[in-house]
């Protein structure tokens, strides 16, 4: 989609003036739908859709080998998928780029153990872990993909089970897990500090948060920042442009803030979701 | 200043949405369902359906209409399916040779001839090979026009023409995309709302919503946009607001005509325009909307 000249001064003078298309001003976000536990066969899912946008996200779990210079921690790897059908351009190799790039923004903000502890998942220092697998699934594009996507994700890891283990037994270098019987014996992950990130948007010369398909093509330049709690944990940039130091830090603050809001909404609402919900996307 | 960010919970129950109530219930056919059986020599076949076996069945998911013999199913989603005479909205997809492309949500892109525009600088000019390479500055990609269907092509694919002071290049404003089958046909597409809105509607389920238009100085033909203007926030607002009501009113799958946009708009009027985004202010509005609606006299439901 490109938009002509007229629809881009309009955009450009909405945000300006602090009213955007939509009505919103220019802190606003839209409004959010989630759904946990979607997907039977994994540990842990969620779907999320902010207005067009469309994420689904499942964590499955295997055992590994720590690293050996991390012989306490468990594993933790990103792996997304764009499928064709969010967008034409998709097809073939097409997402390829973006998906390396969302896989690699959700890597580092991961990577603090202020943030996520992976040593949790350590069953057996430098013998046995638990590796995270999280699929991240676009079904549908409708701008401001990065913040859905830490948002499915931080839902699909509050969601996730992991196996208890009750005894682990140790014969030379061979190590035996226990797992327990009962398929309801398991532990949640604390995601607590997990990230989420927020996309400032430059539009004219104000910042946007949670900007649409047609602001994203307004914008010349915008950064992603990955907040956990207070703190940001990664802060990147995408796209091409740059930005002024002064509307960095201003672009940086005004991340900030919306995303410790976010946080607080989502931990809110996935704090009240039931266990006894009917779930699917048709019935 | 800041509002406050909705995060919600969905689960399969609530995804279903209330639709606004209409008085009439329709029969919603699937594909490969049988609407009429053993139609061997009392019907016609229309669009959408096919024969089997002589039953006559659905190829896609909508409802029956009977013109005399003639049954058809017509799908509430569906690529737009162009006739001649109707107003639509498109977006300049390609400049070729003589022609452009024109992206207006058909299953091919439709053609607007450089000799089925009115071009700057009156009626009787020759269109000669220098406005072939002037055409990128009429037109380029990612502009939108209005324009009406001249003519069908055998592939199905529409032939465009903006042979009027009404139709051209499109200025400032925003661009919402909603089900063909939700607008409804009328004689007049273009709309001067009484709050200060001016509105397209497009047969092809592309609307343009844009500020008033005073129409009498429109006498360039619709090849300049004026990129200085300002649009004051009164009208912003509005047309945030109409934007807002189109697509709750699409939502709800209600028909889209000046009439039930008017509606809506009052009816909206107790939210501001960024809680009309809320899916429970959606479904409000378009019930208020349906209520009134069904009150008018000659109003009848489609």
């Amino acid at each position: 989609m490109s938009l002509c000249d007229a629809e881009k001064t309009f955009i450009l003078h909405g945000v300006a003036e602090n009213f955007r298309s939509d009505g919103r001003d220019r802190e606003g976000y839209r409004p959010i739908e989630i759904e946990t536990d979607i997907v039977q066969h994994a540990f842990g899912s969620a779907r999320l859709r902010l207005a067009n946008t469309d994420i689904l996200v499942a964590v499955k779990i295997e055992v590994d080998t720590p690293l050996p210079e991390r012989p306490f921690e468990g594993k933790i790897e990103f792996f997304v998928d764009c499928s064709a059908n969010a967008t034409p351009d998709f097809e073939g190799r097409g997402g390829e780029t973006l998906a390396i790039e969302l896989s690699n923004i959700l890597a580092s903000a991961y990577k603090s153990p202020k943030t996520f502890n992976l040593k949790k998942l350590c069953i057996l220092k430098g013998k046995k872990c638990w590796k995270l697998y999280v699929d991240i699934l676009i079904l549908e594009c409708g701008g401001n993909l990065f913040d859905a996507v830490s948002l499915a994700v931080k839902a699909a890891l509050f969601n996730t089970k992991v196996p208890l283990i009750k005894s682990v037994n140790i014969d030379g270098d061979n190590v035996e897990l226990d797992v327990s019987d009962n398929v309801f014996d398991c532990e949640r992950l604390d995601v607590t500090n997990a990230p989420v990130m927020v996309t400032v948007c430059k539009i004219g010369d104000n910042c946007v948060v949670d900007p649409n398909l047609a602001e994203e093509q307004c914008s010349v330049g915008s950064i992603v920042v990955a907040i956990s709690q207070e703190y940001f944990s990664t802060v990147t940039s995408i796209g091409i442009g740059s930005l002024h130091a002064q509307t960095l830090c201003s672009s940086l603050e005004l991340g900030q803030k919306v995303g410790i809001r976010l946080n607080e909404a989502l931990m809110d609402t996935l704090s009240h979701i039931t266990s006894d919900q009917d779930f699917g996307f048709l019935k | 200043m800041s509002q406050k960010i909705h995060i919600r919970t969905a689960s399969a129950s609530s995804r279903v949405r209330p639709l606004a109530t209409t008085e009439k219930s329709y029969k919603i056919f699937t594909p490969g369902e049988v609407v009429i059986k053993e139609a061997n020599t009392n019907f016609v076949r229309g669009h959408g359906t096919y024969e089997e076996n002589g039953d006559l069945k659905a190829s896609v998911a909508g409802v029956k209409e009977q013109v005399n013999k003639l049954i058809s199913v017509r799908p509430l989603k569906s690529r737009y399916n162009g006739q001649v005479g109707e107003v639509l909205v498109g977006r300049i997809s390609e400049v070729q040779q003589k022609r452009w492309k024109v992206d207006t949500n058909s299953r091919l892109d439709s053609v607007l001839m450089l000799s089925s525009v009115n071009l700057p600088g009156g009626e009787l000019r020759r269109r000669s090979v220098e406005d072939q390479h002037m055409m990128r500055q009429y037109l380029q990609e990612g502009d939108l026009i209005s324009a009406e269907v001249q003519s069908i092509f055998s592939d199905g694919s529409l032939s465009l023409h903006t042979r009027s002071l009404r139709y051209g290049k499109l200025g400032q404003g925003l661009l919402i995309k909603v089900f063909p089958s939700l607008v409804k046909k009328s004689k007049i597409h273009f709309h001067n709302l009484p709050f200060g809105v001016s509105l397209i509607l497009g047969n092809n389920g592309y609307i343009w919503i844009s500020p008033p238009t005073d129409n009498t100085d429109d006498n360039v033909g619709g090849f300049v946009q004026n990129l200085e203007e300002v649009i004051s926030k009164d009208i912003r607002e509005a047309m945030g607001r109409v934007r807002n009501c189109i697509l709750a009113l699409a939502e709800n799958k209600m028909m889209l005509f000046d009439t039930s946009i008017v509606f809506a708009y009052e009816e909206s009027l107790k939210y501001s325009v960024a809680e009309l985004l809320l899916p429970e202010a959606m479904v409000d509005v378009a019930l208020l909307t349906q209520h009134r609606l069904s009150m008018l006299d000659d109003y009848e439901f489609e």
